[in-house]
């Protein structure tokens, strides 16, 4: 089912229980002098910045952009893009942890991501089976970041699965060898399932050739 | 065969291109709305009568008619946080003709006033986000997006901004908190976006489908648009139908078929031998619907009457080989996981209807459960700031109402199998 860590209440607040301590100041704005940022985050944060009217609205790609960097929104991560932001860490870590697609548990930078969907219309044409199947052929390898997730927006490809972003469906429990075959090699995700390559549905949207044919 | 304006040649390859978009016909009503003044193209849109397609189906002339007029700075925000389960019409709008969305986005700030827009996408289409980002590009190097529009005057600048995975950003106040780099929580209406949204300013939203629809509406003029579809439900629509059908798929639509036309028709209905049980009409947020409600005509007001709602234009089927409690299950865990956690009742409610489906599930539930998960829904729908609450609530009562007969068999047989040494009589 579900990976988002859920405590028996129900919360899925990481931390909810810890204790607070109460002696501790509250982390500041980083200063820029004892923060090294790597170049290329830095023009890229800026540059995020520069296209809002207001530098807050470029929290999210910018720590999008910290995460492609670290793997994940690190501590550290955190802390650069704070700095190039001008904001607190604690901020960004109340961003961050309200997005799915932003981890806030440690991962490789090389780390692929997969993500099935289980929701409805996949679920019901066999999606909580292709993520079992998937989960145990992954494993624990550190290669595969594996999650079961939301409505992604391909039920016509159900069931489905998004790999660093590319879409792919509808998938069976046979193609999953394959699927991460292609992951570790990386080569382009079984190319003959790519959404971006299927035509629509509609056949009278693509003319009377596409209406015979199917 | 119904008139295509979203998909027509939507397979054209390279359609995704200024040169081939272009070469159809594209950007002209663009250079025809810069030759009207913004208060003619408010007047086509309005005489249009084109209603929302994100889910709420307000008309949108009357929508871009609530900003207040004058010079202060307004915005134009693109909804394309599209993650209604079963939705995924605008995914295939945005990857295969971004350019009639950026063309629609111009138009509509013209009307509006707005000088900012941004499209909203969410972070999982990144394919769609990339497609997006190079049509603009192209766009903005020929000057149809930019200072000076093709020599009009009228500036636009527009920015694709990718989210990072949250359904509640799909709704209007939750996008703009979320545009605005902070946690993506609804905010209390009013003041509404019209008045007070982006950055506290005036600001249009709309769906990805409704702007992609303006160029269509401008080019054949807004009154001959309202002559497609029925009298309160105007022009075609895009269907995402999805779940136990053959042909699953986007389908451009005149609004007002018959619902079966959709299911059985284009889709091809469910797999040889079995039978439509229920289907949600509207994406998972909307009432469930039986199989003896396939006659509705598919339009806002038909299903509205029929007690559900057009919602995104989503249909899920599900046939008789599933136990209605797995969909009840799907639909409540995924708003679960969606609450944003501001309002209790949706927040507590969500979580506790998971709580006691899987009660039923696990034979632990008594048949008083289902009373109290009706309960429950009631003391969701309108106490929230947003609807995501009534998104769970809507189809779960809906379910708890029409199959109570299985929901009841289903909590008797998983209490035998729990306890095998228990009464064969239900306890009461």
């Amino acid at each position: 089912m579900s990976t988002v860590p859920r405590f028996e209440h129900g919360s899925r607040v990481p931390g909810w229980d810890a204790p607070a301590d109460l002696e501790k100041d509250p982390a500041e704005i980083p200063d820029p002098a004892e923060t090294p940022v790597p170049p290329d985050l830095r023009s890229e944060i800026e540059a995020h910045m520069a296209s809002y009217p207001d530098r807050h609205s470029a929290a999210l790609p910018a720590l999008a952009a910290a995460q492609r960097l670290h793997g994940w929104c690190s501590p550290e991560a955190i802390e650069q893009v704070a700095c190039v932001m001008g904001l607190t860490p604690a901020y960004l870590d109340a961003v961050a942890t309200f997005y799915d697609m932003l981890y806030t548990e440690p991962f490789s930078a090389d780390a692929h991501s997969v993500y099935v969907c289980t929701n409805i219309s996949c679920s019901l044409c066999g999606a909580d089976e292709l993520y079992a199947a998937i989960r145990e052929a992954a494993g624990e390898d550190p290669t595969f970041n594996v999650r079961a997730f939301e409505c992604l927006g391909a039920c016509d490809i159900a069931p489905m699965a998004s790999v660093d972003g590319v879409y792919v469906g509808p998938l069976t429990v046979a193609d999953v060898p394959q699927l991460l075959a292609d992951i570790r090699a990386g080569r382009p995700v079984l190319p003959g399932k790519q959404l971006l390559a299927r035509p629509c549905a509609d056949a009278q949207a693509t003319g009377a050739d596409a209406e015979a044919g199917t | 065969m119904s008139e295509k304006l979203l998909f027509k040649d939507i397979d054209e390859p390279g359609l995704n291109t200024l040169e081939v978009y272009e070469r159809r016909g594209g950007y002209a009503s663009l250079r025809k709305a810069l030759q009207m003044t913004p208060e003619e193209v408010l007047a086509q849109l309005e005489a249009s009568n084109i209603r929302g397609r994100g889910g709420a189906g307000f008309q949108m002339g009357k929508k871009v008619s609530f900003l207040p007029k004058g010079a202060i700075e307004k915005f134009l925000v693109c909804n394309a946080d599209e993650s209604e389960p079963g939705t995924f019409k605008d995914r295939e709008l945005m990857q295969k003709c971004p350019h009639m969305l950026i063309e629609g986005i111009v138009i509509a700030a013209r009307a509006a006033g707005a000088r900012s827009s941004f499209i909203y996408i969410r972070g999982e289409y990144s394919q769609q986000a990339d497609i997006l980002d190079a049509a603009l590009a192209e766009a903005a190097a020929k000057g149809y997006v930019g200072e000076d529009i093709l020599g009009s005057g009228q500036s636009l600048s527009l920015v694709v901004h990718r989210g990072a995975g949250a359904y509640i950003c799909g709704e209007e106040t939750g996008l703009l908190d979320s545009l605005e780099g902070k946690r993506g929580n609804p905010r209390l209406k009013p003041p509404f976006p019209a008045n007070q949204g982006l950055y506290q300013g005036p600001t249009l939203i709309n769906n990805v489908e409704t702007l992609s629809t303006v160029p269509a509406i401008i080019a054949m003029g807004g009154d001959e648009y309202a002559k497609l579809g029925t009298e309160t439900s105007t022009g075609t629509k895009l269907v995402s139908i999805s779940g136990h059908v053959q042909r699953p798929g986007n389908y451009e639509i005149e609004l007002g078929i018959p619902s079966r036309e959709i299911v059985y028709g284009l889709a091809g209905g469910p797999p040889e031998g079995r039978k439509v049980k229920c289907w949600f009409p509207g994406g998972s947020s909307a009432p469930v619907l039986t199989g003896e409600d396939l006659d509705v005509p598919y339009d806002f007001d038909s299903l509205a009457k029929a007690g559900s709602m057009l919602g995104s234009g989503a249909i899920i089927v599900v046939d008789d080989s599933t136990p209605i409690l797995d969909v009840a299950l799907k639909v409540a865990k995924f708003y679960r996981h969606e609450s944003c956690g501001k309002c209790t009742p949706c927040r507590e409610g969500t979580n506790w209807t998971v709580t006691m489906l899987e009660r039923i599930d696990r034979g632990e539930a008594t048949p008083m459960d289902l009373e109290i998960i009706a309960n429950v829904q009631d003391h969701i729908i309108g106490n929230c700031l947003c609807v995501l609450g009534d998104a769970m609530a809507m189809p779960i009562a809906s379910i708890v109402a029409k199959f109570k007969d299985e929901l009841e068999a289903h909590m008797e047989r998983a209490r035998l199998a729990a306890h095998p040494s228990a009464p064969a009589e239900a306890i009461a």
